[in-house]
């Protein structure tokens, strides 16, 4: 059997996981579920790309940093797409999901943030056309690293990012007064309130977070496959799904599900098929609800 | 005594506009006192003390806190302005360590104070440096309760409120309770509280009003306040029927 699955899996899951923190943060801390997540990756990604195309425009080709396909104008870019997206989240929040919260039913919430999904959808479509995008057209070589597994550098790269932007998410949740006062806010808004917390300060800074990372997962994707409008939608299913096996709430726990779903489809792709590609990921994922209702790392209801 | 540090006049206020739950309630807190505001089931006392806290919309009357109008500030501008509260229930962060508990309420403070007064509640709680890394939702009753005014504590507040600190505790937790709030007053801070537990609360209060149907109906000296006939006229008779030491 080959080893391959596990580097692709990886890949996959370190994208899903990114994804996942944002839609874990938003779950516990504004209490819904938030669809067009994918959407904000989406975005994120075709804002980068917008950037690499301007700093392109100014400065002429740049070499890539070799041996990766991409040179420091998509690091710069990836920046502008992440502040931009946490921007974009925000602004979501302040015109509907803000407004609505208000009203206090979560279920209206979420079917907004449903209709969101599509209007940001179909605006990418309009301004962008269907047609896939590339950061880059130059093809890696992908580097043999022994077992038959092959990499290639910008994956390796893409997968140490990934370490550091987790690494860090979970130090903030832990360590800083502001990730103290977001897990306050999650386990009980009113005494938070009681406590001096600004309420307020802590939801645009979990919109920022949440947006800022999603532009990562979804640069990631532009990388390493490509840019299309629909390519944070079609993340969405395995994003909630490793958000809910990790355990609602959890940073370290949205990246261990992704890990798991990402590894268990690409498996289920060489052993059973690609058809069974996204049943697999599931059947794992009701397996381990049954027998841990609350998620790997999640913790019970009070 | 002498100095007002709480001063509440005629204060309305109530869940829904046009149906005041309390009804023009008014008193006064003195520098270093322990206050009671009793009355029985219904009386408005809860809705009372969170109002006073910002917790309930007030429709009328105000709130001065050592000379300052705080009347419906949002709940959390009050600790900024000095008065920390201690809600019934669901007061501590159940998931978070005592000292995240302790570190998160003193967001309010300069960050070089935090560390200091942290330990200096430690020094005033010494069971809970021994808990300091353990889930405060773990804790016993009673110790969630010193998490919980340990916390209010953080920020120094010129007045801290109780809403029913003996609520859901065993007998053995609600004297534990009460000597810790003769123990906090002793560090100089003045001290509101609301309580169903009329005989414990007096034994450790200075003053004490009962309140009936919204409205402040009669004011005392606590350790007199319990064989007062008016107050067990009041509070339905605390002779004939014992008093309601349990729960609300």
């Amino acid at each position: 059997m080959n080893l391959q699955f596990l580097v692709d899996g990886l890949l996959s899951g370190a994208m899903i996981g990114l994804g996942a923190i944002g839609v874990t943060l938003t779950y516990s801390i504004l209490r819904f579920s938030n669809f067009s997540h994918g959407d904000l990756m989406a975005w994120g990604t075709y804002a980068t790309l917008m950037v690499v195309g301007a700093i392109t425009a100014l400065f002429g080709k740049v070499a890539p940093l070799a041996p990766l396909s991409f040179g420091w104008p998509l690091i710069v870019a990836l920046l502008a797409g992440m502040a931009f997206t946490g921007g974009l989240a925000l602004l979501l929040d302040k015109i509907l999901f803000r407004r609505l919260r208000a009203k206090g039913q979560m279920i209206i919430v979420v079917m907004a943030s449903f209709g969101a999904s599509m209007a940001l959808r179909s605006l990418l479509e309009f301004l962008f056309s269907s047609r896939p995008a590339y950061f880059s057209k130059a093809i890696q070589i992908a580097m043999p690293v022994g077992f038959g597994i092959r990499i290639t550098p910008d994956q390796i790269a893409l997968l140490a990012l990934t370490l550091l932007l987790v690494t860090g998410v979970h130090v903030l949740m832990t360590r800083s007064q502001i990730g103290r006062e977001m897990r306050a806010v999650s386990q009980n808004i009113a005494l938070a309130r009681v406590v001096g917390i600004d309420v307020t300060r802590v939801v645009r800074f979990t919109w920022l977070i949440g947006g800022a990372l999603a532009c990562v997962a979804g640069v990631m994707i532009g990388v390493l496959v490509q840019i299309r409008p629909l390519m944070g939608f079609d993340m969405l299913l395995p994003v909630f799904a490793a958000a809910i096996l990790g355990g609602i709430g959890s940073v370290p726990g949205a990246v261990l599900g992704g890990l798991i779903i990402g590894i268990s489809e690409a498996g289920a792709v060489q052993i059973f098929g690609a058809e069974w590609r996204a049943a697999i990921a599931f059947i794992i994922l009701m397996a381990v609800l049954f027998i841990r209702p609350i998620g790997l790392f999640g913790v019970g209801e009070r | 005594m002498g100095r007002s540090v709480l001063t509440v006049k005629d204060l309305v206020a109530g869940y829904e506009p046009g149906v005041p739950i309390v009804r023009g309630a008014s008193i006064r807190v003195d520098e270093g006192e322990i206050v009671v505001v009793l009355g029985p089931n219904g009386a408005g006392k809860s809705s009372f003390i969170k109002a006073i806290a910002g917790l309930v919309p007030v429709s009328g009357g105000t709130v001065l806190l050592d000379g300052d109008d705080i009347t419906a500030l949002p709940a959390h501008q009050m600790v900024r302005r000095g008065l920390a509260f201690v809600p019934q229930t669901e007061n501590i962060f159940p998931l978070m360590s005592v000292e995240d508990n302790l570190k998160v309420a003193g967001g309010v403070l300069p960050r070089s104070e935090v560390q200091p007064r942290i330990e200096e509640m430690y020094g005033l709680f010494p069971d809970l440096r021994e808990r300091r890394t353990t889930a405060a939702g773990n804790l016993s009753g009673g110790q969630r309760q010193m998490v919980a005014v340990a916390r209010a504590l953080m920020v120094r507040p010129k007045l801290l409120v109780l809403d029913e600190p003996s609520a859901g505790l065993s007998p053995k937790f609600v004297s534990m309770v009460f000597s810790m709030l003769t123990d906090v007053r002793m560090t100089g801070v003045t001290i509101l509280l609301v309580e169903q537990n009329a005989k414990a609360a007096l034994a450790i209060g200075d003053r004490a009003y009962v309140l009936v149907d919204g409205k402040d109906a009669h004011e005392g000296v606590a350790s007199e306040l319990w064989n007062d006939p008016v107050v067990a006229e009041l509070y339905l008779g605390h002779r004939s029927a014992a008093p309601e030491g349990g729960r609300a």
